[in-house]
């Protein structure tokens, strides 16, 4: 593993050296939450979210690799914004939940998702932060809901490598948006998904569709793999139209999901029984891996606990390195596996961190 | 004028020293500190200036009523207290 690899823990950022010993070290924010990380690709700064949970959530950035962080202003929504009906308090971030680069051609551009659902946009490295009103006042938002917390939430940020202006958008639950124009005009997309959790007619309503999470190709961005709530779909037009990926052993059903970084037919997921009982199948964890598009997987387990394993595996806790070999997963009760050959075989790191909502691959030279 | 007084949790974050503000009310009060000391204010309070959820904050020996609008009066030789909730994990 020659890249580092960095964890964002419920205690923690810890990293993971990748030509040193393999033993995750605390890098910053040892007892504090971290919600999300990035790499910048285009300046390599280091960018952490957190979920102080008393003092609410915090955006640090660091210019060498970890060894400092300075507080930036968080994502944050104007002051005096009004509810939008009775049921709705005014809003206010509770969870930055993703962070994403804009494009190479866009220095300093960055996003962030959040609880409640709204996107962020940067243009100054995160110094200051403005809402995408275009998206929070669509007139579908009152419909969304939350999958898991309160308020819906916007987990996924897809950023096309080949124009930064074309975004994709996932929301627990409000479904698949698409922007070309950098968040200033959205169409709905995410038809052909299904959402068995509504009554019979809204089942194929895409503004209230839970994607768990997006995962882009970036060499092909118009196929979009999506881990949903009810089941994995792909979409070959980025995210307008979805078709879903049925006889997926032992389950459809996860959070995570991984697209191969050159081979679009190329994607990763991490299995558990059902909505309702959010355990490996049989207590056996394995990845899945299919090379065809969704025609066939692999149930890929070498490495990785058979027997009681009761490790769930979060939406972007499961990372896939620039070449598509190297790949690591982290779970909710704190286990970590790294594996070097496409997920063919997998080493267990640490099976004691704390409970880990991602894992990312990045270099701090 | 009031004395202002910030839990220890708060010292792992960002300096939250002890001060003497102006103000009547809570929120006179708060003001008044996030002007000394700016990055303090999304500790506190939230985006719309709500008390945070787990954030309680004392005048004397009561807690504060009005965790909305932060009117709750203040006089001069008043203690304002600044604790964090008790939470679990």
């Amino acid at each position: 593993m020659a890249q580092d690899l960095f964890v964002a823990t419920r205690k923690g950022l810890f990293v993971v050296d990748g030509e040193g010993p393999a033993l995750p070290r605390a890098i910053g924010f040892l007892g504090d939450p971290v919600s999300a990380f990035l790499q910048d690709p285009r300046d390599g700064c280091f960018y952490a979210a957190l979920n102080l949970g008393h003092f609410g959530v915090k955006l640090h950035r660091s210019e060498d690799g970890g060894a400092r962080w300075t507080e930036l202003p968080a994502p944050a929504f104007p002051v005096g914004m009004a509810a939008n009906g009775e049921s709705e308090k005014a809003p206010s971030v509770s969870l930055i939940w993703t962070l994403a680069a804009g494009g190479d051609e866009q220095p300093g551009r960055l996003w962030a998702g959040t609880i409640p659902g709204a996107l962020f946009r940067s243009d100054d490295r995160g110094e200051t932060w403005h809402l995408v009103e275009s998206l929070w006042n669509q007139p579908s938002r009152p419909e969304w809901f939350g999958g898991g917390y309160d308020d819906p939430g916007i987990h996924s940020i897809c950023v096309d490598p080949r124009d930064g202006d074309r975004l994709i958008v996932g929301i627990s639950c409000g479904g698949v948006w698409r922007s070309e124009d950098s968040g200033g005009s959205w169409v709905l997309g995410g038809k052909g998904l299904a959402a068995t959790y509504m009554p019979p007619d809204r089942v194929d309503d895409p503004t209230i569709q839970d994607p768990h999470r997006l995962a882009v190709c970036p060499t092909a961005p118009e196929t979009v793999w999506c881990q949903h709530h009810c089941g994995i779909f792909r979409s070959d037009d980025g995210g307008l139209h979805f078709v879903q990926i049925t006889d997926v052993p032992p389950s459809a059903f996860g959070f995570a999901v991984a697209a191969h970084p050159q081979d679009p037919r190329t994607a990763w997921f991490v299995p558990a029984v059902k909505d309702e009982c959010r355990v490996p199948v049989d207590g056996r964890l394995v990845v899945t891996r299919t090379r065809d598009g969704g025609a066939s997987f692999e149930s890929l387990a070498q490495g990785l606990p058979q027997e009681g394993a009761y490790d769930l595996v979060y939406r972007h806790a499961l990372d896939i390195d620039a070449e598509g070999r190297a790949l690591a997963m982290g779970s909710t009760t704190g286990g970590l596996w790294v594996s070097g050959d496409g997920g063919e075989s997998w080493r267990l790191l640490s099976a004691h961190l704390p409970p880990i909502a991602q894992v990312s691959f990045a270099d701090r030279s | 004028m009031p004395h202002v007084t910030f839990t220890a949790n708060l010292q792992r974050h960002l300096d939250a020293p002890s001060l003497e503000v102006g103000g009547t009310s809570v929120g006179e009060v708060l003001e008044a500190v996030f002007a000394q000391k700016p990055r303090l204010r999304s500790y506190i309070v939230d985006d719309q200036g709500r008390l945070r959820r787990h954030v309680n904050l004392f005048v004397n020996s009561r807690m504060i009523a009005d965790r909305t609008g932060l009117g709750d009066a203040v006089r001069p030789d008043d203690e304002v207290f600044v604790f964090q909730a008790l939470s679990g994990g």
